[in-house]
């Protein structure tokens, strides 16, 4: 019962009430600010092949990797000109959603 | 044959078809922890009052060798009775027969009860426990759950519609519950959703059983589908014969009042709620201090626990409850709370039952999880509720009704019939702690002691502005109350207010932020 829960504080404009939380809201995602040097995969799927290197020079637009998810290949392709600083993948390799791929940097 | 011999051939014609799916399947069906679709009717409804129809009706595949095969009444047994002596269609499909598959005829006897329902202007309740879409019967099958949607959505605010899941609702089939008034899960048997775990794990790779992909607790508490959850079955028909005796049976009525019932003696309704506003209290003990016997009977108990919806009586007449939950997340509207009380307050409005609601809410919930998942649209599904609700609309301010939240609390300004607020109340724009650190910011920051002059500030806020006064002298507010006038005062504001005349604008309807 909720009257055996200990209290916890929930801050609303300066005012500390004192209440439970529900699991929902204990289980909420906090906001990060993304960085654009980190490319994470937006659906889970299987890495279907890998066109770049570690340290290769790549120009915005270009294709980096095909992540093949829901029967279709998805083209993943570099933000800016920038390098490849960081491969966290391999070929053929199952990931889940949110899943680091690549670490780039800009040129 | 004489009539002596057709009266034993129908029986023995009856006898065989009642069966369902045979003695093995209905073992299985036990097996499973389940009762038979027949003997869920016969244990919700009345005694000896079902009667059923299309019990002869035969499935009509021809492919995939489904021409030579029986499958009793199709699958689904439907019929009329009564709950409490109240008329209810009824329908409950039949996993003995082809795993409660839906084809052609099976989906033409549920709109038949459907059809009845609706033209008698009678509660439909719907018992569902199907493997999904007969698949041999193509596209009759799609047709046949499209014919079930279209019906769901034409009866929808005319007569109630009651959906029970018991066994797997799966595709296409969840939206028939989806689009009914009421959905009833059971811990164990209930199993809700669009794609299974098979197809979730095949094309996603997310790996998650079918209890925590789309089991009654999921529903019950994470995705607001389920209205009602129960451990089981028997319990399950209980809350159905509850929820039937509070409601009325078509919007044409109203509810049957029942015998007026004073209060529990013992609880002191001043003694539930703490003075001060940051301290919480269990406001269905609240609720229960003025209902009738001092019943009160929840709706979605386990989602957006924040704020409680449900019926009681008073004086014997349904009374449809709002109200703030200070004990979870200090009571605040957020996104599931918004949606939860938005529809009930649309079900109430549509079948005449009045509205009570009793506010104690710092505002809505901040937070960028929030904003990004559309608070904004879903905070005024509440607002745009209210406002269009002309069912007599009554609110009492317990504690606090800070900014967004005091208006969307069926505030005077969406045209409330009577606001009433205990003497502790504080109406303001926010909260005092938060109002100072604005309004004197520059005193705060300059003077020698900031914290010292911060509670001067938050003091002198509280004295100005935090209390139902200001409000009071705008007539925003009728009257100011003590807390144990509240009963008297709602009771006497729902008698006035029993032939209300109130309308919308002429239009064929409104746009609500869905």
């Amino acid at each position: 019962m909720a009257e055996e829960k200990e209290f916890k504080n929930l801050v609303i404009q300066g005012a500390i009430y004192k209440t439970t939380f529900t699991k929902k809201f204990e289980n909420r995602v906090n906001y990060e600010t993304p960085n654009e040097n980190l490319i994470y995969s937006f659906i889970p799927g299987t890495i279907v092949d890998i066109f770049v290197k570690t340290r290769q020079m790549v120009k915005e637009g270009e294709t980096l990797l095909l992540l093949e998810a829901m029967k279709m290949e998805n083209q993943v392709r570099m933000p800016f000109d920038g390098q490849i600083v960081k491969i966290h993948i391999k070929k053929d390799e199952v990931i889940p959603k949110r899943h680091l791929m690549i670490e780039i940097k800009k040129a | 044959m004489s009539l002596r011999s057709n009266v034993l051939d129908l029986r023995k014609r009856k006898r065989e078809v009642q069966k369902g799916g045979g003695d093995e399947a209905i073992e299985k069906q036990a097996a499973m922890g389940k009762l038979t679709a027949r003997e869920r009717i016969l244990a919700l409804l009345d005694k000896n009052s079902f009667h059923e129809y299309d019990l002869f009706v035969e499935h009509a595949a021809k492919d995939f060798g489904m021409e030579g095969k029986t499958l009793h009444g199709d699958g689904v047994i439907i019929g009329t009775g009564t709950i409490y002596d109240k008329p209810v269609c009824i329908f409950a499909q039949d996993f003995t027969v082809a795993g409660g598959s839906l084809g052609l005829m099976h989906a033409r006897k549920i709109t038949k009860i459907m059809d009845h329902a609706l033209k008698m202007r009678v509660p439909l309740i719907g018992i569902n426990d199907s493997g999904g879409a007969r698949i041999q019967e193509g596209v009759n099958s799609l047709a046949g759950y499209g014919e079930i949607f279209f019906r769901n959505t034409l009866a929808s605010g005319v007569i109630p519609q009651i959906s029970v899941i018991l066994g797997p609702c799966a595709g296409g089939a969840v939206y028939s519950p989806a689009l009914t008034d009421f959905v009833f899960v059971v811990e164990n048997i209930s199993k809700m959703f669009i794609t299974g775990p098979s197809v979730v794990k095949s094309v996603l790779g997310e790996e998650v059983s079918m209890e925590e992909l789309g089991g009654a607790r999921v529903h019950a508490e994470i995705t607001g589908n389920a209205h009602f959850y129960a451990e089981t079955e028997m319990e399950c028909f209980d809350q159905i014969k509850t929820l039937i005796s509070f409601i009325p049976r078509s919007n044409l009525k109203k509810a049957l009042a029942h015998k007026p019932k004073a209060p529990l003696k013992g609880v002191k309704i001043e003694d539930i709620v703490p003075s001060d506003p940051r301290i919480p209290y269990d406001m269905r003990e609240v609720i229960k201090s003025i209902t009738d016997g001092s019943e009160f009977f929840e709706i979605m108990e386990h989602f957006a626990p924040n704020i409680i919806i449900g019926f009681g009586r008073m004086n014997g007449e349904t009374v449809g409850f709002v109200a703030n939950q200070p004990m979870v997340l200090a009571g605040v509207l957020d996104i599931d709370s918004s949606d939860k009380a938005a529809r009930f307050i649309r079900y109430c409005d549509a079948f005449n039952i009045p509205i009570v609601t009793l506010e104690d809410l710092p505002g809505y919930l901040p937070g960028v999880d929030q904003e990004h998942a559309g608070v904004i649209r879903h905070g005024a599904k509440i607002l745009y509720a209210y406002s269009e609700a002309t069912v007599p609309k009554i609110t009492v301010i317990i504690r606090k009704a800070y900014g967004g939240g005091y208006i969307a609390m069926n505030s005077r300004h969406l045209r409330a019939d009577f606001v009433f607020a205990w003497p502790g109340a504080e109406i303001a724009v926010m909260g005092p702690e938060g109002a100072a650190n604005i309004v004197f910011r520059k005193e705060i920051s300059e003077a020698e002691n900031p914290e010292e002059m911060r509670q001067l500030k938050i003091q002198e806020y509280k004295e100005k502005f935090a209390n139902p006064y200001v409000a009071a002298a705008q007539g925003y507010i009728d009257e100011v109350i003590e807390p144990r006038e509240t009963r008297a005062r709602v009771l006497h504001a729902l008698k006035v207010s029993e032939n209300k005349t109130s309308s919308m604008p002429s239009k064929k309807h409104g746009i609500p932020p869905f």
